[in-house]
């Protein structure tokens, strides 16, 4: 690598590439946090249901 | 009687109710995960949906102990891309979620630089923002992206690093599909996002 390991593009590039980062993380975070529906859960609820019973 | 040499069965009470609790914690995720692959809340839900019931029908098959999260990922995704196939006006619909996710960006004092980088992240390749996506924000390693890609770890790399290429070119030259945005201030508005968040320093 003939490259300087810090010159002043690099670190901008840097700094742009974990503000994008940053970014894309919240924006899924954001979703992960978000209440779940309770349709998911009911849904579950009604094929746990239809499971059938086991050793009877 | 004992015939059956397997411990994990199918119709075990226990595990099947151990294997809901670790699913039920999962569905945060898989609706983030669907919501960046179809980039519409709906749509998403319904691929969230049909994932975790694809994974607990398919329980029987998973092996407790070991990566449940990307084991779901890789059903969702999986889920996703057959639907896609399936769907022939699905291009069409495509064009619809855009159009909705404008108009409702549309907003003046909506943030902006979250609906930049949320165009901009449609905007690139599919196999490139699934690669962006499990690394950069779901906590996969390249491996573990790999394996729900069902690709090269190597592969995986390189998509990572195009797609942040790619990514920081359309919203430095405001390239993304928005009437009268400045080219260049997407990337200055993440910029100064990332600062109050001191995330960056």
């Amino acid at each position: 690598m003939s490259q300087p390991k810090s010159s002043p593009a690099l670190d901008e590039a840097r700094l742009r590439q974990q503000a994008i980062g940053a970014k894309l993380r919240q924006i899924f975070d954001d979703v992960v946090n978000e209440p779940v529906p309770d349709e998911f859960l009911d849904i579950l609820r009604r094929a746990d249901a239809r499971t059938p019973e086991t050793g009877g | 009687m004992n015939d059956a040499p397997r411990a994990a069965r199918a119709d075990d009470p226990t595990r099947d109710a151990l294997f809901k609790t670790e699913l039920v914690v999962l569905i945060p995720h898989l609706r983030a995960f669907a919501r960046t692959l179809t980039g519409d809340p709906t749509a998403a839900d319904d691929l969230a949906q049909d994932a975790m019931m694809k994974a607990w029908d398919a329980r029987a098959s998973f092996e407790m102990g070991t990566n449940m999260k990307a084991w779901t990922f890789m059903i969702l995704r999986n889920q996703f891309y057959s639907e896609k196939r399936r769907s022939w006006r699905q291009s069409q619909l495509d064009q619809e979620a855009a159009e909705r996710t404008l108009v409702a960006i549309d907003d003046p004092g909506a943030p902006v630089a979250l609906d930049e980088l949320r165009l901009g992240l449609g905007m690139l390749p599919s196999e490139q923002r699934e690669a962006l996506v499990l690394v950069g924000a779901g906590g996969f390693a390249y491996e573990e992206a790999a394996e729900i890609c069902g690709c090269a770890v190597g592969t995986v790399k390189s998509r990572v690093s195009r797609a942040r290429r790619a990514l920081q070119g359309i919203l430095e030259r405001g390239d993304y599909d928005r009437d009268g945005a400045a080219a260049g201030e997407a990337m200055g508005s993440i910029l100064a996002h990332a600062e109050r968040l001191s995330i960056v320093r």
